[in-house]
């Protein structure tokens, strides 16, 4: 079955995004005007100077003609549903848990998973997860028993695994193939622009 | 300021920036966020005309129509907070039907934003859904570069509307401005290079088929394609359709011209899209008016789909071949490459078809009675439109521009406009300013209702104002909000809910106005009314007050299958 082994419903969208106020609105905003939610949205900057790279989980069937539009916004570089791409998924996860008497047993799930004790309060502790979002869901549920007092989740960022297909330097050397390696974002942005032209 | 010194304000900088562009024109109302602006267009004003309109939703669709008719960016303006609210129905209007239109509003401070300061509302937020693109500018040294990437984007690729808001320091500061920049834009998805494989594939599947049909919508007229789409079917035989914004893409008068389809589409025009086995939608986007239910639209035809935007190809129904590029560019393309061909029974079928149905066809004709029906007005219009030259036409929303479409004969690009995917009331009447301001040597006919009339009339003080006097007015005045109305007759029991419309003696408004009103009540007196008003050197209003009660027929019902037709308020074809 197409996509079984990913979270049933929903679908993996990674896009490139021009670094500019206003454009992660743009993105969401199509998402909005539809009522679709977003499961999660991690942002920040990709190796590319002036370019941000998002990861977004739509809890949603079918999401072609959105990422198409998404694809359409001015300062959208690249998007791609990487749902049943062969991809790495991961999360980081901060939660804080009552810690009494219980001490021993919570660290004993904290080392069952790799996680990293990052803070002991009075009566609290914090862990810190990074994993799969199956792992870090497996983490939460262990803990709960315990009391989770917080927990916040980053969401999900995702990568095509093997030869990188979603490459912001591969985009932009894909631009301006026929002329030198460009030095500054500013250049190829300008060089782009003279590739593709008006009509 | 001295000429010697390189230094601008902001304000002078989007006049200048303006002029580099190619403005000439620009409509708009001033207000205290875009002081600044109007205090500097005054030093401009020799070639930078600016229009005052009477409400902002007027000066956008001003700036509509004048984009419309010359296929140029319109130019719209307004200060912030209302002045920029008001500017959102003609933005959604010009986004819904691809039209070049930059809209300018006042900012407050940058200081000020955000802190709900007087007249400030969030515009570039509120119009994300319904632009390409849209800029807040806050430094006086970014409007060189903003607003030549603004008009780079409203005109190229899929046209539409970009609003550049301009806080008041921005206009206010001084800067030396860069003109040299050139456009920052990556992957930019404007130009798209034409593959000729799928052009080749769209001409295999078209060479094959027994019963093809060519849809032209809006892109044909926005690419200046009309010549390339004639060429097209005389050679391959293949006979065109038109969707309402096609209107003019394709001369009626031709042999191969079959006339509209969809929702008031003619019955065998419809059938021959149920019939077909290729149809080769060029610029169309396959709007629920065209398609009605889509799982019973062309249930024969493999679909060619050629569309500027790559967004459109796919999203309503399935492709067999789908073209993204400038329509222009793929039907220069197929003429290359398509053979000759003739379709000759297929197209004696459809006309077979349409004979068979010309009893049926009452709609087409005015019932025998004394009163003056929409269809005595259309006739005469349609009448005085083969004696005349040098006209175009801006219809409204409703029963009127559905007659419009169906009764009067269209052949030449940007003739024929109005408001299509949004369905604005009220479009007609500034859009008629700005197509008569950009093409003073022509008659702008308007053809409105009485409700759409009632929604921004107060634009004929702008034509005064103006001394705009090409511009004359039909009104189609039933005293209803028609279309409404007649779904409610045929659909909802009769049950008039909201629809009845009290107006004002229109011919006297129109005097009041300072322009001639004429009031039309017998079928015998519509052609000399029409008449009166061509050869009248001035504005004209007519009010026609036609049959309160008649219906635009043959009509799919909402969400039926186009194969489904209502012809008369009892029969179906």
């Amino acid at each position: 079955m197409r996509g079984a082994r990913k979270v049933a419903r929903g679908h993996t969208i990674v896009a490139l995004l021009q670094d500019h106020p206003g454009v992660l609105h743009r993105a969401v905003s199509l998402l909005r005007r539809r009522g679709y939610n977003i499961a999660s949205l991690a942002v920040g900057r990709s190796e590319v100077e002036g370019v941000s790279r998002m990861t977004l989980v739509v809890e949603q069937e079918d999401v072609e003609q959105v990422v198409k539009q998404l694809n359409r916004l001015v300062e959208v570089l690249q998007v791609d549903d990487v749902t049943h791409d062969p991809t790495i998924e991961r999360e980081v996860v901060l939660v804080k848990v009552a810690a009494g008497g219980n001490m021993q047993s919570i660290v004993s799930v904290a080392l069952g998973y790799s996680a990293t004790i990052a803070d002991v309060g009075m009566g609290t502790m914090l862990l810190e997860l990074s994993g799969s979002p199956a792992k870090v869901e497996g983490f939460l549920e262990r803990l709960s028993p315990f009391g989770i007092l917080e927990a916040t989740r980053t969401g999900r960022i995702a990568m095509v695994r093997g030869r990188a297909t979603h490459s912001a330097a591969e985009l932009v050397s894909d631009l301006v193939a026929s002329t030198p390696a460009p030095q500054s974002p500013e250049q190829w942005l300008s060089q782009a622009d003279g590739i593709n032209g008006t009509n | 300021m001295t000429l010697t010194d390189d230094s601008r304000t902001g304000a002078q900088l989007i006049c200048e920036a303006l002029l580099r562009e190619g403005v000439e024109i620009m409509f708009g109302i001033p207000g205290g966020a875009i002081m600044p602006f109007y205090h500097a267009m005054w030093e401009y004003r020799t070639q930078l005309r600016h229009v005052l309109c009477r409400h902002e939703q007027g000066a956008g669709h001003a700036a509509e129509g004048y984009a419309r008719t010359t296929g140029r960016a319109g130019v719209c303006i307004g200060t912030s907070g209302p002045g920029a609210t008001n500017l959102v129905t003609p933005i959604a209007d010009a986004w819904m039907d691809s039209t070049p239109l930059i809209a300018i509003t006042g900012q407050v401070s940058s200081a000020a934003l955000g802190t709900d300061a007087f007249q400030e509302t969030d515009i570039t937020g509120i119009t994300v859904p319904i632009t390409k693109h849209n800029y807040l500018v806050q430094r006086a040294e970014d409007i060189p570069y903003v607003i030549k990437e603004a008009f780079h984007l409203a005109r190229t690729g899929r046209p539409g509307p970009v609003l550049i808001d301009i806080t008041k320091d921005a206009q206010q500061a001084r800067t030396v401005p860069r003109w040299d920049q050139p456009l920052r834009l990556p992957r930019h998805k404007s130009a798209r290079v034409l593959d000729r494989g799928a052009v080749e594939r769209a001409l295999t599947l078209l060479a094959g088929a027994k019963r093809p049909l060519i849809m032209a919508g809006n892109g044909v007229i926005q690419a200046g394609a009309a010549a390339e789409l004639r060429a097209l079917a005389e050679r391959t035989g293949i006979p065109v359709i038109t969707t309402l914004h096609g209107k003019g893409a394709f001369p009626e008068s031709h042999e191969l011209s079959l006339g509209m389809s969809g929702m008031h589409g003619w019955v065998h025009v419809n059938r021959a899209i149920q019939e077909c086995d290729v149809l080769f939608n060029i610029g169309g986007r396959f709007d629920d008016r065209v398609t009605g239910k889509v799982s019973t639209f062309a249930p024969r035809a493999q679909i060619i789909h050629a569309d500027i935007d790559f967004t459109e190809i796919g999203k309503v129904v399935p492709t067999s071949v789908g073209i993204c590029a400038d329509a222009r560019a793929t039907l220069a393309c197929m003429l290359e490459l398509a053979p000759a061909g003739n379709h000759a029974a297929w197209l004696s079928r459809i006309r077979d078809n349409q004979r068979e149905h010309e009893p049926h066809q009452a709609y087409r004709r005015r019932p025998n009675t004394p009163t003056l029906m929409p269809h005595d007005v259309f006739a005469s219009l349609d009448r005085s439109f083969h004696r005349h030259s040098g006209y175009r036409v801006v219809t409204d929303v409703g029963q009127h521009q559905m007659w419009a479409a169906q009764l009067i004969e269209w052949g030449r690009p940007r003739s024929h406009i109005t408001s299509g995917g949004s369905g604005t009331m009220g479009f007609s009447i500034p859009a008629a300013l700005g197509a008569a301001l950009a093409f003073p040597g022509e008659t702008i006919w308007v053809i409105v209702g009485d409700g759409g009339f009632q929604m921004t009339n107060q634009e004929i003080a702008t034509m005064v104002q103006e001394d705009v006097r090409n511009v004359k007015i039909a009104v189609i005045n039933n005293g209803y909000l028609g279309m409404v109305r007649q779904w409610q007759e045929l659909f909802e029991g009769a049950r008039y809910s909201g629809t009845k419309l009290t107006g004002p003696d229109i011919a006297l408004l129109a005097e009041a106005y300072g322009v001639r009103g004429i009031k039309v009540e017998r079928p015998d007196d519509a052609d000399k009314a029409i008449e009166a008003a061509w050869a009248h050197d001035g504005p004209v209003v007519i009010d026609f007050r036609v049959e309160r009660e008649a219906n635009v027929f043959p009509i799919v019902p909402a969400g039926k299958s186009i194969g489904e037709m209502m012809v008369t308020a009892t029969a179906s074809a």
